[in-house]
């Protein structure tokens, strides 16, 4: 039996740390001075800005609007019912995923301990810090008690489908039909029977929409460009090049004005023009599947050749050589920088409100001129609402993504 | 013996459709079919849709007056749209030009900040990343736009930076250098000066390379120059002055005044692509190996030494592709501009479909102008890229 020696912890004492990391020179410790009277001012200055100076009043009174834009009131069952749906879905698929990770050997020890319910309460928090943050936030601005109650079923519903799904890791190769299923669902319980069109969506409602159908749309498109780019056939190289490089050297901006006026006069005089919305998520999803394709491109060139000659050797033919052998080691390498550009789509659907959309960032600017409220200066307000609500998104996915990335160990195997 | 030859079966090609060969042109025809086929159709309906809307196919409306005004430029509302269009991508590189720099020095600053063994440098780098890196380019611009400048005092009683610096809240303004008479002569002087501190340097280097002794480079080179700088602006009787501005009625007299729209995008997107400059620099630095920093200690250089010769030199050239593809980021994103109303390329694009001019073809302009900047960028930055890569074995 061998013992592994795990290498000792260096004990710091206090002082020592402090040392080390606040004056290890003279100059050392005028930088600690001055930043950290810089720190504390700015602490102060936000702190203050958040708590006292700023009337939050106009978020509290708009906030069905940043939440989902002009939707008609008597309809709002319709979104809630749908964020059910995902919430359910989240939680049921997280917890399978976490019960598959379970029983890998390697983590065993590390999720057991976490199973522990106040340690999991701890970690839970400690992971979705800015999360929770912001649902506190919302919970304070929330006016009336319903939609909080709503609110906090919500998070419960995450929780207990997690708890089901950890329970049920036989599930796992199901989670595609059952996220496909879902949303699908979530769309109908919107739409269908007397429900509110796309062009009528708006608030994080439409952003969310469209980052969700924009990543689902743009991922596959990407992975065939990349496959295209690296293919043995000149003529689809050289489209799938055209492609990427055309999407990616001009401003998504352009793009849209293309969704704009182009796309109305692209389809027969004797069909309706598709709606707005329809023609925008299309532009979105081509224009960020170019950059997709980059990144899988710099996954597939990471593969070995002895991997492709392995698996010719062993008589798979192209297609399934791609599919079983390059693709998912590929796909793994890359998953940190997917997760980026997951994110860059998030925060490009606030271009949104240059082509006329009523999203998350339009709905921001225009608030503060309204009857009540213009003239006031409180367009700081409503824009720092809005950038926390996009900062909660993609910082929330940023961890996630890095997590993902130390639990996988990509680069360091 | 005799050699039994075998029999020679000959080469049977495959059905065609089993033949590699074949299938591989099969599949290349294929796809050119259901590409052309499909984009085809689209032209096609475009065509017969703009047809039917009475709309022009061709560019004649370059030559026709614009009828636009476009704010700081001298740009008149007769002139015609392809001069609109010129002064759209003046205005767009004038961003980039601006910013790029900006960004670098910035980013560059931030992301050592993050390496400080410093916690509280450390911390407020990172706290400048992780806060801008996660916001939208576009909310940063408008956020700078209406909740910053916008909020600046009325032109009328500008805040006023000891006569250096003027903002209201239509336009900012900076002190700017001026020609004076003598200025032809005095950059004569700062040239010769120029090139002497260059051969100086050159040669207390080579001195100090074959000798070993201290070379004091930066002194003896930089005796000439200081001389030849401040001796001609004293001979010379100022050839450069520096213009002050002022608020005066309703605007801005001297220094160089800019609109709060260019000031807002120039501001909005410098603090958002630093940030990623930051990431790629910090990245860069760590990703030199620990063995070079280890012998740089070993060979008694000092930390700012450190930095200067060893880890700087190779984490550049990890980190140029990377910034390169920022700049590009922000040269694209200045099409956000039109958010906030300063004339770029695309906003005076949109202007113009506005005023009549056939959107497609103005769509086609806008994102050919765009693949040619993007272009020129990367292949001016491919060119540096190859000279500062290290040429291996």
């Amino acid at each position: 039996m061998t013992a592994t020696l795990q290498p000792p912890v260096a004990v710091v004492s206090r002082t020592r740390w402090a040392r080390e990391n606040l004056a290890r020179t003279p100059m050392d410790a005028a930088l600690t001075i001055v930043f950290g009277l810089f720190l504390a001012w700015a602490a102060y200055r936000g702190l203050r800005f958040v708590l006292v100076t700023a009337d939050w009043e106009i978020v509290r009174r708009n906030l069905r609007l940043f939440m989902v834009g002009r939707f008609p009131p008597d309809q709002l069952w319709r979104p809630w019912a749908a964020a059910y749906v995902m919430a359910a879905t989240l939680g049921f698929c997280t917890g399978v995923i976490a019960a598959v990770a379970a029983t890998d050997p390697r983590r065993a020890a590390t999720s057991a301990a976490s199973t522990r319910p106040a340690a999991s309460v701890r970690s839970g928090l400690r992971r979705f810090w800015p999360l929770v943050v912001f649902i506190a936030a919302v919970l304070v601005l929330i006016r009336t008690p319903l939609p909080g109650v709503l609110l906090i079923g919500l998070v419960a519903v995450v929780i207990a489908c997690r708890a089901v799904g950890r329970r049920l890791p036989g599930l796992a190769r199901w989670i595609g039909v059952i996220v496909a299923a879902a949303v699908l669902l979530a769309l109908q319980i919107v739409v269908a029977a007397g429900g509110v069109g796309w062009d009528d969506w708006g608030g994080l409602q439409l952003t969310l929409f469209v980052t969700v159908a924009g990543i689902v749309l743009a991922f596959p498109m990407g992975v065939l460009a990349a496959l295209g780019r690296r293919s043995s056939l000149p003529v689809i190289r050289v489209v799938s090049v055209g492609y990427i490089e055309l999407f990616r050297a001009v401003p998504l901006v352009a793009f849209l004005f293309i969704g704009q006026y182009l796309m109305l006069y692209a389809v027969p005089t004797s069909v309706d023009p598709p709606s707005f919305l329809i023609r925008a998520l299309v532009v979105i999803a081509l224009f960020e599947s170019a950059y997709i394709a980059e990144i899988v491109r710099g996954g597939l060139q990471s593969i070995p050749v002895g991997q492709l000659e392995a698996a010719q050797a062993l008589g798979l033919g192209p297609v399934q050589t791609t599919r079983r052998v390059v693709l998912p080691q590929a796909l793994r390498n890359v998953i940190p920088a997917i997760v980026g550009q997951f994110i860059s789509l998030f925060k490009d659907t606030s271009l949104l409100a240059i082509v006329g959309f009523f999203e998350v960032l339009d709905v921001a600017r225009s608030v503060p001129s309204q009857p009540d409220f213009v003239g006031q200066g409180l367009s700081s307000i409503t824009l720092a609402f809005a950038g926390f609500v996009y900062w909660v998104g993609s910082y929330t996915m940023s961890r996630e993504s890095r997590r993902l990335e130390t639990r996988m160990g990509v680069g360091t195997r | 013996m005799t050699a039994t030859t075998l029999p020679v079966t000959p080469a049977r090609r495959p059905p065609p459709w089993r033949d590699a060969r074949v299938l591989r042109v099969a599949a290349q025809v294929a796809v050119v079919a259901v590409i052309v086929g499909v984009l085809g159709y689209l032209y096609d309906n475009l065509i017969t849709n703009l047809r039917i809307r009475g709309i022009s196919t061709d560019f004649d409306f370059l030559d026709r007056p614009a009828t636009i005004e476009i704010a700081y430029s001298d740009f008149r509302a007769s002139q015609p749209v392809r001069e609109a269009i010129r002064v759209g991508i003046k205005n767009t590189l004038l961003v980039a030009a601006v910013g790029i720099p900006l960004t670098t020095v910035l980013g560059t600053v931030v992301g050592l900040a993050r390496l400080s063994t410093n916690l509280l440098v450390r911390s407020a780098a990172g706290l400048y990343v992780e806060t801008l890196r996660n916001l939208p380019p576009l909310l940063v611009i408008v956020f700078v736009n209406s909740a910053v400048f916008l909020e600046l005092p009325r032109i009328g009683d500008p805040i006023d930076v000891g006569g250096f610096l003027v903002l209201s809240n239509r336009e900012l303004a900076a002190a700017s250098p001026v020609a004076g008479d003598q200025l032809a002569a005095y950059a004569l002087v700062v040239a010769v000066a120029l090139v002497v501190s260059i051969v100086v340097w050159r040669r207390r280097t080579r001195a100090s390379e074959v000798t070993g002794a201290p070379h004091h480079r930066v002194i003896w080179a930089g005796l000439p120059l200081l001389l030849g700088v401040v001796g001609g602006y004293l001979l010379l009787d100022a050839p450069v002055t520096l213009s002050h501005p002022a608020a005066v009625g309703r605007g801005i007299s001297g220094g160089v005044a800019m609109s709060i729209g260019y000031g807002a995008v120039v501001t909005g997107l410098v603090l958002y692509t630093s940030s990623h400059v930051a990431e790629i620099v910090r990245g860069s630095v760590q990703a030199i190996d620990r063995g070079q920093t280890e012998a740089a200690e070993a060979i008694g250089l000092s930390s700012a030494q450190r930095l200067r010769f060893v880890v700087l030199p190779q984490a550049f050239r990890i980190a140029v592709p990377p910034m390169i593809n920022q700049f590009l980021n922000l040269t694209k994103n200045s099409s956000l501009a039109i958010a906030v109303g300063y004339a770029e390329l695309a906003a005076i694009t949109l202007v113009l479909i506005s005023q009549a001019n056939p959107a497609p073809q103005m769509v086609l302009l806008l994102m050919t102008i765009y693949l040619v900047i993007s272009i020129v960028i990367s292949i001016v930055a491919n060119v540096v890229n190859r000279h500062l890569q290290l040429v291996e074995r």
